[in-house]
């Protein structure tokens, strides 16, 4: 096993945590661990995974109360020294309720739950998230992964939003927009590079049994990166 | 005692795609008039202080930290005096 050691944050609610242990662990062959909510620590986890699911429910916002749970007052103290931190979909909305990220997800424009493959850009291969693609056998360019979500509308101010495509910061963009996301935005990462948010399920697109395996690439770009 | 009753509700800069959607209702029930609609939340705290101003302090603390997010909505409330029970 090499240096990662992969922390996957188990909320009430949290529906995409086993996808993301069964990738990492038994795909991967990854040193992985579940992380309860209510513990106050991320231990000697250095890749904190964020998952999937509906936190608290989505009560008052999508996000809005698991952002106050006891273990993400560590997350952020460890994104902050730089420690590697993805969030997807409801993740992903925890991550800007926390403010490790700009922004916020809204209701889809269409107001209806979108659950379908969808092609991504990648934008910017040059990160700890995105490095094997285009390498190996990884593909380029562009990959398939499912989205899963009924807020997944990204929306920043028109700051914000200069800011991130100034500084390369918006790493997969849709190919064809299902949810009104400003500038096609998909994912995006932080300034220092080592935060991810994604609405799409990387997870679940990674053997080729569930349709598409392009999504373990993501997750080998990581371990490549540590090791 | 008093009670702070909040209105949090979508900026107006971002749209509102369930406020579309029922103002569509509306007007395909035959009221053509209604022009906008917007569709926010309304939540009723109590709190127990005896200082209009703390309890102002503390709503507005709550909203700006926990209720509303500032990226999306805005907030406003209105604070009163409790009938019927002590301070």
């Amino acid at each position: 096993m090499g240096n990662a050691k992969f922390g996957v944050v188990v909320f009430p609610g949290s529906n995409c945590d086993h996808d993301a242990y069964n990738t990492l662990k038994h795909i991967l062959n990854q040193d992985t661990e579940f992380l309860w909510h209510k513990e106050s620590s991320v231990g000697d986890r250095n890749v904190i995974i964020v998952p999937g699911g509906f936190s608290y429910g989505d009560y008052l916002r999508c996000g809005a109360i698991a952002r106050f749970s006891p273990i993400m007052k560590d997350v952020v103290r460890h994104a902050s020294n730089g420690g590697i931190v993805i969030g997807i979909c409801n993740g992903f909305q925890i991550l800007c309720e926390a403010g490790l990220l700009p922004g916020a997800l809204i209701r889809n424009a269409s107001l209806k739950f979108v659950c379908k493959n969808v092609t991504l850009k990648i934008e910017n291969n040059n990160t700890i998230f995105t490095g094997i693609y285009g390498k190996n056998n990884a593909p380029a360019g562009e990959i398939t992964v499912p989205v899963a979500h009924g807020d997944g509308n990204y929306i920043c101010d028109s700051d914000t939003l200069k800011s991130l495509n100034d500084n390369n910061q918006v790493v997969f963009r849709y190919k064809n927009n299902p949810n009104g996301a400003i500038d096609d935005i998909a994912g995006i990462i932080n300034k220092k590079g080592n935060v991810l948010g994604m609405m799409p399920h990387p997870e679940r697109a990674s053997e080729s049994i569930v349709g598409s395996s392009d999504g373990r690439y993501l997750f080998e770009s990581i371990i490549s990166h540590l090791n | 005692m008093f009670s702070a009753k909040i209105k949090v509700t979508l900026r107006k800069s971002i749209l509102d795609p369930q406020g579309k959607a029922v103002e569509h209702s509306i007007q395909s029930m035959g009221f053509s008039s209604i022009a906008d609609t917007r569709i926010g939340k309304f939540i009723e705290l109590k709190i127990d202080t005896s200082s209009e101003e703390e309890a102002r302090l503390v709503t507005d603390e709550i909203c700006r930290k926990l209720l509303a997010n500032p990226v999306m909505e805005d907030y406003s409330f209105d604070i009163s005096k409790m009938n019927g029970e002590k301070n």
